[in-house]
Parts: structure tokens; C-alpha cells; sequence
């Protein structure tokens, strides 16, 4: 009972996922014919004219199908979805580790010297609302590389929260930690590392987390512009072909890695996070 | 001051920019007094008086306007090693656990020990404040009292010259604040360490302290008395409030808390006119005991300073 009791919460998703899928699955089916067609009709191929969205039967067929071979490769244009996946994958974290090696060191920096906040805040504040994929076409210019012009619309766009969580972690360490290292005589670098970073730590890694999942949202519509590969590109090319199945499955499964990427990261704030 | 104390504060005097121009706000000025080596020194006064700020400043924490902090004949200038402070809100470190936070502290102090020879000094602390067995808990699974033992295990085991304790039982409740009084004392008479001590408790003045300063009311404070504890150690806590002198001292300190700390306060800020040449205001020394009960009655006429220019 008790167990029940602790987990009625998966009943009610459960419960509510059915009802959608009734829902969809029900509203989705085409109408039935009354009556015979008529020669022109039959010509035409029945008498429902309009396009419909697929039944969720058919999008779990393609999952299935899909998922059971996820890295074949046919040719540029028809390649697995966990190939596309891959290929995002790679975009999102390089981009996004570039920018936390630039943006946490400057962070630090900037927590540390209230002169330096001042000093670099306009600049933050006018680079930050810039929407990152209209950095793409200058970015096409200067680098004439598709591939890295899309790293680079990732790095700029996880560069913001990871600066601005990182200064404020830095500058919201408590007093008093600080007066710990300094009387203890620890040097300006070891007191970074031994005292500011564990402190800040869990700030940094909020923002972090920030990053990536806007890194996951942006490269999606990055690599729609792009074009080759990725799940952007993907779910454009899809739409292309008029397979709105493969749309609607792609979806999910672009969902599914964001989610999967938040997950990873909150398990690693979970380990520096400390209680006071 | 003629007198060769280990620490030295001279002029001390600490001024706060006010709002209107060219009239600063005068929090103490004029401190002189010294601690010898070895020695267990309390200072009270009301909150406000700037006991903190002296406490900062001889940790080299905060900076005086005036004035100058010797200790073994060098002047104080910025934190050091040499001068371990235990804070009121204990100023653990959350992520480490307690083990660690006492070897933060000793392996900053003493850089060439080894890993064994770090842990085992450490846990000899720890021991000292009765946390051995706690030594591998975070401070947050610590009750407000344990972490202050893991604070003042902190403070001695990097074994400064001089220990600073900025009202470390000010947040403890009573029972637990006299443990580790006892566990203080304890630890002090094994080292022999110089400790100057921030308190609101007279008793716990009484019962720590060899010399307890009083410092008047703020602005314009100063440290007006020097009251020698002259009842025997070791003291306890169930017997010290027996000794024939502990309520004259009491009496004095209360009865300073309560009048004289109002009534001397500014007392001498005509002098800061002239700074140039500012006469050294020693505290006006006091031993109620060796005095006896007339103290008492004589001491609301002898308000005057002693003066050695």
C-alpha cells in the first residue's frame, strides 16, 4: 500500500500520457468513406484531401524502426538518427567547452575585481541579448567553415550565463571564508582554488547548466541554417520530404538528449554542492 | 607605556568618512594597551565601541586610521600566520569536513610537514576539543557548539603566537557555551598560548581572563581600565564564583558596564585637537581584589587619567 502510495504520481503520468495518445490517435485517423467514390475521387487517391498530422502508432513505428539501426549511413542524406544526434552532440559540447574555458577564467576575474566588473559590464550587457544565430552570418564570413561557424554560434551563446553565474559565484563568497585564507596566509592563486571555486562552485554550475540546455536549443536552428548534418538539419530535411512522422519522432528525441544533458550536469552540482 | 609587552597597540584610532565633509565619525581613538606573552586577555564593552574593529585590526584584517600594533617589537601590517583568529561565526569551511578544515589551517602553517605528520598534529586537536570521532563530518551535520570547538581546534593546532577570539561563544547557548569555556581553559594551560578575547560575559571574563580591558562607549571610545584577575588558577566554573573575590571583580566590571562605560565615553576627545602630539592614555590600572571592598566607594571620585606623555 505504502508503495503505492509513494509512487501514485507515475500512475497519474502514465494515466495522462494515454489520454494524449488516445486523444491524438482517435483525432488523427482519416474519415471514413459514406459512400463510393467517385471516379475523380478515386483518381485522386479517396476523398480525404487534407494532409493529417500522424497517429502516434505510426511515429512509435518509426521510432522503433529507426532506433533499431540508429548509425547506418546511405549517403549525405540519409543517415541514422544517432548519427545526427552525434553530430549535434559534438557541436554543442565542443562549442560549449570552449566557451567555459574562456568564460569561467574571465568570470573568476571579474568576481574577484569590482574595477573589472565595471570595466567589462557594457560590453556583457550589450554582447549577452544578441540572439546567437545572428552571429552566423559573420561568423560564415570570417571562418568560411559551416562546421565551425555552427561551434562558434554554440560558444557564443553558452558564453553569457557561465560569465555572469561564474562573477557573481566569485563575488558572493561569504566575507568570512576570505578572511579564513587570508589568515591563513594563503596566496591570492591557492586561495582561488582552495576556497573561492568550492565556494562558487554551485553558482558556476547552474549556470552551466543554463548554457547547455540554451547550447541544445539553439543548435537545433543553427544547423537548420547550416545544413549537412545534425538533427537540425535532420528534422528540416524531414520537412522537406514531407515526413512528418520522422519530424515528430526527431522531436522527441531532441527532447530525450536535452534532457539527458541537464541530467548529467545537475549530477555533477550535485557533488559540489555543499550545505552551510 | 613603559612596560615591554609582547603586543603593543599605541594611539590606536579607527574613523569612519561622515556624511558631511571634514567631520569623520570617531569609533575609538587614543587605545593603548599591551598584552604579555602568555598571558589571557578579555575585553568588553557595548556593542559599538569598536571592539571588533580592534580585534580586525590585530588580525591585520582591517586597517586603523592611527595608531600602531607592534608584537614582538614588529609592527602589525596585513594578516599573518603568527596571529590565529577564531571568528563568532566559526568561519568553517561547508565542503570540507572537519578533519580537513583543522588541516587547511595546519598545512597552511606549517607547508613542509608531511601528509601523515599534518593528519596526525590535526587529530591531536581535535581530540583536545573532544571531535575525534567527528572528524569526518561535514560542519553542517556539527551543532553550532561543535563547530566551534572545530574552529578553536583550528586556531590552536596552526599555533600562533597570538590568538584573536572575536566572541567565539557569543552564539552557544549557556550550557554549551560553559563546556567549552572549560574545554578553553584546558587547551590554553597545555599550550600557553597569548590570547586576546572578545566577550560580553563578565563571568566568562572572570573565569578566562588574567587582565580584562574595558573599553567605554562609542564614538569616541577607548580603553579605559585594566582590571587584573588576580583569583588563582586553574579556575572552574563551579568554584571560581566561590573565591572570596570573584564578586568584587564582578562588581567592578558590572558596575563599569553599566555607569562608568557611559560616563567616561568621550571623555578625552578634546585631546584629538592636537594629534601631533597625542599623550599616550594608558588604561587606568585596576586590581579589585588587592584593593579590597573600599574600592568600591572610591572610585566614583577618581576619574582622572593616568597620563605618561
Amino acid at each position: 500500500m505504502n508503495y503505492i502510495a509513494a509512487h501514485r504520481h507515475i500512475l497519474i503520468s502514465l494515466l495522462f500520457l494515454l489520454c494524449t495518445l488516445g486523444i491524438w490517435e482517435w483525432g488523427s485517423q482519416p474519415p471514413e468513406a459514406t459512400k463510393a467514390m467517385s471516379e475523380y475521387e478515386l483518381l485522386m487517391g479517396g476523398v480525404d484531401q487534407e494532409a493529417r498530422v500522424p497517429p502516434p502508432s505510426a511515429i512509435i513505428e518509426r521510432a522503433f524502426d529507426e532506433l533499431s539501426d540508429p548509425f547506418y549511413d546511405a549517403g549525405p542524406n540519409d543517415k541514422g538518427i544517432g548519427i545526427q544526434l552525434a553530430y549535434s552532440l559534438y557541436r554543442v559540447l565542443m562549442g560549449f567547452f570552449l566557451a567555459a574555458l574562456i568564460a569561467i577564467p574571465i568570470g573568476f576575474v571579474i568576481g574577484m575585481f569590482p574595477i573589472m566588473h565595471k570595466a567589462l559590464n557594457p560590453y556583457i550587457q550589450i554582447l549577452k541579448p544578441i540572439s546567437p544565430l545572428a552571429w552566423m552570418p559573420l561568423a560564415l564570413f570570417i571562418i568560411k567553415d559551416s562546421e565551425a561557424s555552427a561551434i562558434f554560434v554554440i560558444f557564443i551563446c553558452s558564453i553569457w550565463p557561465m560569465l555572469i553565474n561564474t562573477a557573481f559565484g566569485v563575488a558572493d563568497v561569504r566575507k568570512d571564508w576570505i578572511n579564513v585564507a587570508r589568515t591563513h596566509e594563503l596566496s591570492n592563486l591557492r586561495t582561488a582554488f582552495t576556497v573561492i571555486l568550492p565556494a562558487a562552485a554551485p553558482t558556476i554550475l547552474t549556470g552551466m547548466r543554463i548554457s547547455i540546455g540554451i547550447a541544445w536549443l539553439v543548435i537545433v536552428a543553427a544547423e537548420m541554417l547550416v545544413g549537412g548534418t545534425g538533427i537540425g538539419y535532420y528534422v528540416w530535411n524531414e520537412w522537406n520530404n514531407l515526413d512528418l512522422t520522422s519530424v515528430i519522432f526527431s522531436i522527441l528525441m531532441i527532447g530525450l538528449v536535452g534532457m539527458l544533458l541537464d541530467l548529467m550536469l545537475s549530477s555533477v552540482s550535485r557533488w559540489v554542492q555543499y550545505k552551510e | 607605556m613603559n612596560k615591554n609587552y609582547y603586543v603593543k597597540v599605541e594611539n590606536l584610532a579607527k574613523r569612519f568618512p561622515g556624511e558631511s565633509k571634514g567631520k569623520d565619525l570617531t569609533v575609538f581613538e587614543n587605545c593603548n594597551f599591551g598584552i604579555e606573552k602568555g598571558e589571557f586577555v578579555c575585553i568588553i564593552g557595548h556593542s559599538g565601541c569598536g571592539k571588533s574593529t580592534i580585534l580586525n585590526i590585530l588580525a591585520g584584517l582591517d586597517q586603523a586610521t592611527d595608531g600602531y600594533i607592534f608584537m614582538n617589537d614588529k609592527e602589525v601590517s596585513g594578516p599573518s600566520l603568527e596571529r590565529g583568529v577564531v571568528f563568532q561565526n566559526y568561519s568553517l569551511l561547508p565542503w570540507l569536513t572537519t578533519l580537513k578544515n583543522v588541516t587547511f589551517g595546519v598545512r597552511a602553517r606549517f607547508p613542509q610537514w608531511s601528509k601523515e605528520r599534518v593528519i596526525e598534529h590535526s587529530m591531536k586537536f581535535l581530540e583536545l576539543v573532544g571531535l575525534k570521532d567527528s572528524a569526518h563530518r561535514k560542519p553542517s551535520e556539527l551543532s553550532g557548539g561543535m563547530r566551534q570547538r572545530v574552529s578553536i581546534a583550528r586556531a590552536f593546532a596552526t599555533q600562533p603566537n597570538l590568538l584573536l577570539l572575536d566572541e567565539p561563544f557569543g552564539a552557544l547557548d549557556a550550557l554549551t557555551r560553559g563546556m567549552i569555556q572549560e574545554e578553553l581553559i584546558k587547551i590554553w594551560e597545555e599550550t600557553k598560548q597569548t590570547v586576546f578575547m572578545i566577550t560580553h560575559d563578565v563571568d566568562e571574563a572572570i573565569l578566562l581572563a588574567d587582565r580584562v580591558l574595558l573599553m567605554t562607549n562609542g564614538p569616541y571610545a577607548r580603553v579605559a581600565e585594566s582590571v587584573t584577575v588576580s583569583i588563582p588558577r586553574p579556575r572552574e566554573r563551579s568554584s571560581v564564583i566561590h573565591h572570596p573575590g570573584f564578586y568584587q571583580i564582578r562588581n567592578h566590571l558590572v558596575d563599569f558596564l553599566v555607569s562608568r562605560s557611559k560616563e567616561l565615553s568621550g571623555a578625552i576627545q578634546s585631546d584629538s585637537n592636537i594629534q601631533s602630539f597625542t599623550p599616550s592614555i594608558a588604561p587606568k590600572e585596576v586590581d579589585p581584589i588587592a584593593e579590597g571592598m573600599d574600592v568600591q566607594s572610591q572610585e566614583v571620585g577618581t576619574q582622572e587619567q593616568v597620563i605618561s606623555a
